[in-house]
């Protein structure tokens, strides 16, 4: 479910975030969301909710009584099952942590709070608008109020050196909880960041330094019990966000509200969803029809086996071959597979099983692109139990 | 037919941007030709390529009817010629169709080496000089000093040279009015047999094959049988006609007119430049002098990018053949670039010209090797083979001795600039002949090994002079060289596409400079790969390109994943792009970039 309003912009963020500085109609929202919720309840009948995640913008400027509307209608429409993960994202300012009791109450058992950094000087720096103090104390509300939480980090930063890094992470570390989410800064096209690095007015850490931050954070999560069970993310065993790893397992989801994507399975075939960006042309345009969906198209298994693999590689577990192979009847090429095994870039685990090893997690992309050029029709012998 | 004495055929001898396409366009409205609505800039340049880049290159012609003050109506031929060095021949047969040209200079710029090149040809033909001071405008207009440098450069009377500028018109009546006063015309008798000069020849998709002549004697008409001499083919006459610029269909041409005909001819390769045609029956004996073949001087690979594209490649080089019979093309095959061919040139316009239009007319994607040039190779068993293609270097042992082409080369360059282009001339081995001064700048005269030449000789020396210095060569020859093949290496495999032969002195520098370009040019792979050039077995220069570190995308979650595909199918297309060779991916522009080193 996606809440696409932020209280401001920050100049990294290329997400589907507004600012809307005349207020918002939070009830026509929230009608908006509860109708195209309805046409995916249909959409997607027979179906069990395993988890839900109120992303955004910021998802924690709504009001708890909307939150728990939407909750409420989710479970008028589906079955959901016992202890399923809904999880919301949380600004750590001390506004937003006066109202967790409250989302708490409306079914929330999850946050996942955007830190981003624990010093003031650097928030400032990322647009941020709370203090790292707020930080601590929204990160100790969390975890008095919630049966789990994460927060996010984001580092190698501009002029920020390995050894701040490995101060600040150290820090993060003795107040995470199970879960983390530590992301490299980004430099996406279209933000204000991006002007300023195409003006070389902003350096970031690039190469070999980007790859000596990485290195450190791995080695320093894995001392504190947290591994990476995905590029960015961490968590302690049986602790990982099940909401994501439906994304990443490529699993069915319905993406509800303005620039929300989802996949789900029709007839066979796997299909690709995504709706209007603009909050306000989205709501008019549910209201004037039964959603905002500006496409819902059929994937080809080219593509799907594209998606499947680009997204199950993140992951440390890695992807079932087994699995790809009997949806979309394509296997990566064995003497690509084992190129890259000689490289020690990825592993088997496991009889149909493939995993990016750690030093192939960080050259993902040319993986991926190597491993996705090479897809032949798999083999009738392959495994195809997995 | 009109009389003999009030015909003027002339040319118009100018360098690049000296104005000759505005001068001809204003000459044309004059003589109202063409209305102002189909005037478009520069008439007579009609391919894209020709208009964008201000150069021609075919010769084309066009017929004015002047009429002088004295009340008689003159028949203006005005052949607009090459301009470039690559096409010396053709201009050389366009001059020889004329009794006069029309040297433009900048009256600000003065002469340049390629309008020497030109005049002296001119000269040569016994043809009658009327020099124009054009721009004279401009205020870094300096007639007196550009008059002063043509008589000492060419040699001729400058006193009577018409200031004109032919941008605004003003004083473009004059030239016409020179040109019938002071050009000679033609001389020709209508009775004995055709001997007309094959000026230039080009495929039309209406009309075929469509020939340029000047007759010289007799006459050319409808249903006659005429026979070219260099071959003896004979064809029949279908249509004779003029260009005003327009086509206009006439009966006959006669004695020392300019036209066109189509005889049903397929190829513009049956039709070469410099031939001389006759009447089957009643044959001239003696043909015109100077006819000679065509000949390539410098040869490259172009492959195209996407293999897929080999069948439309050789589709569009036959058809480009159509019409210009001096660019050839064989099927070759590289272990690097798969199918392609291997093409000769004029030169280097000429070859970065054809490449255009098969990129462009043809949309083709195409990869170009470096250029070279033909090695006369002595084996050791007396015979000798002619090399276009470094891949087909035979092994060291077998070779006696290489001989290469040289040529001379005249460069005029501003003093300031004449220690970085002396410099450049001694860096490709050439050896200076002549050292000469035309007002303040410098006339070199220089023999270069054309390998240097070919080799982004022209791009360093603009860069050097800042664009001021011209330049101008013709073949003196060939002489043996210390020659060696060098191969490049990429992942310790060969590549046989960016092989080269160079002068052994040469070889290293050469090999550094390419090793550290295809540095720049490969991405960093998931392993390391070393680059190295050698000759033989002897590496003489490596770099590494090292094996790439981070490329993740940080952040991929359910919303992303559209985008993230639509990514991924760029990157393919992206990849389909580069050539693999081995387990290394290399981008096109890594062969072309082996054109354009700097070595400095």
């Amino acid at each position: 479910m996606h809440w696409p309003f932020c209280a401001s912009k920050c100049p990294y963020c290329d997400f589907n975030s507004h600012v809307r500085a005349g207020g918002i109609d939070e009830a026509r929202f929230l009608n908006a969301l509860l109708r195209e919720l309805e046409h995916w309840a249909a959409l997607t009948r027979g179906r069990t909710v395993r988890s839900v995640f109120f992303g955004g913008g910021t998802p924690s400027l709504m009001r708890a009584d909307t939150v728990d509307a939407m909750l409420d209608a989710v479970s008028r429409h589906w079955p959901v099952e016992a202890g399923a993960e809904i999880t919301l994202e949380a600004n750590p300012s001390s506004v937003e942590a006066g109202r967790f009791r409250d989302y708490r109450a409306a079914g929330i058992n999850r946050v996942s709070l955007g830190v981003q950094s624990l010093d003031d000087a650097q928030l400032r720096a990322l647009g941020r608008l709370h203090t790292a103090q707020e930080a601590r104390a929204a990160i100790k509300v969390a975890r008095r109020t919630f049966d789990r939480f994460s927060f996010d980090l984001i580092y190698a930063r501009p002029g920020q050196t390995l050894e701040a890094w490995r101060a600040e992470l150290g820090e993060a570390l003795a107040l995470s909880g199970e879960h983390l989410s530590l992301y490299q800064l980004t430099i996406e096209e279209g933000t204000p960041f991006a002007q300023l690095h195409a003006r070389g007015k902003l350096i970031v850490p690039d190469g070999e330094a980007a790859g000596c931050f990485y290195d450190l954070t791995q080695d320093m999560t894995d001392r504190a019990g947290l591994p990476a069970y995905e590029i960015s993310n961490h968590a302690a065993p049986g602790e990982e966000s099940r909401h994501n790893l439906t994304y990443w397992r490529y699993g069915e989801y319905a993406g509800v509200g303005p620039g929300a994507h989802g996949r789900f399975m029709a007839g066979g075939n796997r299909r690709a969803t995504s709706t209007e960006r603009n909050p306000e042309r989205w709501a008019a345009l549910v209201e004037t029809g039964v959603h905002g969906m500006i496409e819902d198209v059929p994937l080809t298994r080219a593509e799907e086996a594209d998606e499947a693999l680009l997204m199950g590689l993140r992951l440390t577990e890695g992807i079932d071959l087994g699995r790809l192979a009997a949806r979309t009847d394509l296997a990566p090429a064995d003497h690509t597979i084992n190129e890259l095994i000689g490289l020690r870039l990825v592993q088997r685990s496991g009889p149909t099983r493939l995993s990016a090893t750690r030093t192939g997690r960080m050259v993902l992309n040319a993986i991926v692109l190597q491993l996705a050029q090479s897809f032949v029709p798999a083999k009738t012998t392959q495994d195809t139990t997995g | 037919m009109t009389d003999i004495n009030l015909i003027r055929n002339f040319s118009i001898i100018a360098h690049i941007d000296h104005g000759k396409s505005t001068l001809s366009d204003r000459l044309i409205q004059l003589c109202g030709n063409v209305s102002d609505r189909e005037m478009k800039e520069q008439i007579l340049d009609s391919m894209d390529i020709e208009r964008e880049r201000g150069i021609t290159i075919k010769a084309q012609t066009v017929r004015l009817d002047y009429r002088h003050a004295n009340g008689k109506t003159y028949q203006l031929n005005l052949m607009d010629t090459p301009g470039h060095v690559d096409f010396a021949y053709e201009v050389s047969r366009s001059l020889a169709a004329c009794e006069g040209a029309v040297l433009v200079v900048d009256a600000s710029q003065g002469v340049e080496a390629q309008t020497l090149a030109n005049v002296y040809q001119a000269v040569d033909n016994n043809l009658e000089i009327l020099p124009v001071l054009n721009k004279v405008d401009l205020p870094s207009a300096d007639s007196d000093r550009v008059k002063q440098q043509i008589e000492d450069v060419i040699g001729i009377d400058a006193s009577h040279a018409i200031p004109i500028s032919a941008k605004t018109g003003q004083n473009v009546a004059a030239v016409l009015e020179a040109i019938v006063e002071r050009l000679p015309p033609p001389k020709g008798n209508r009775n004995a047999p055709l001997k007309a000069l094959l000026i230039d020849s080009w495929y039309d998709a209406y009309l075929g094959v469509v020939v340029l002549v000047r007759i010289f004697d007799g006459s050319l008409k409808k249903g006659q049988k005429i026979k070219l001499m260099s071959s003896g083919a004979t064809h029949q006459i279908e249509r004779v006609g003029i260009f005003r610029p327009k086509q206009e269909m006439l009966a006959e041409l006669g004695p020392g007119e300019v036209g066109f005909f189509t005889a049903a001819i397929k190829q513009v390769a049956d039709t070469r430049v410099g031939d001389t045609v006759t009447d089957d029956k009643n044959s001239t004996v003696t043909p015109l002098p100077g006819f000679k073949p065509a000949q390539p001087v410098v040869f490259c690979g172009l492959f195209p990018a996407d293999a897929a594209q080999f069948e439309d490649l050789r589709e569009a080089m036959a058809r480009l053949r159509l019409n210009d019979a001096s660019f050839s093309y064989e099927t070759e095959s590289s272990a690097a670039l798969g199918f392609g061919f291997r093409c000769g040139f004029l030169g280097l316009l000429h070859l970065e010209i054809i490449t255009e239009r098969l990129e462009r007319e043809f949309n083709l994607d195409l990869i170009t090797t470096a250029p070279s040039v033909i090695y006369h190779i002595h084996l050791t068993d007396g015979s000798k083979v002619e090399l276009h293609n470094p891949a087909d270097m035979p092994d060291a042992g077998r070779i006696e001795r290489i001989e290469e082409p040289w040529i001379e080369a005249t460069i005029l360059v501003p003093d300031e600039h004449l220690g970085g282009v002396l410099k450049l001339c001694q860096d490709r081995r050439g050896r200076q002949k002549n050292l000469t001064y035309v007002g303040t700048r410098a006339m070199l005269i220089y023999e270069l090994p054309l390998n240097e030449v070919v080799f982004d000789f022209y791009d360093r020396l603009k860069s050097i002079s800042r664009g001021y210095a011209s330049f101008d060569y013709h073949i003196k020859g060939y002489e043996a060289g210390d020659l060696v093949k060098m191969s490049i290496l990429v992942n310790a495999e060969p590549v046989d596409a960016l092989s080269m032969i160079v002068h052994r002195t040469r070889a290293e520098s050469r090999g550094r400079a390419m090793c550290e370009k295809l540095k720049e040019l490969i991405p960093p792979h998931l392993f390391q790969i070393p680059i190295q050039a050698a000759l033989g077995a002897r590496i003489i220069a490596r770099e590494t390109i090292r094996a790439l570190r981070k490329d993740v995308i940080a952040k991929c979650y359910g919303g992303d994943i559209s985008r993230k595909r639509k990514l991924l199918d760029k990157q393919k297309a992206g990849k389909k792009k580069m050539r693999q060779f081995g387990k290394v991916d290399i981008p096109q522009e890594a062969f072309i970039a082996a054109l354009k080193m700097d070595e400095n």
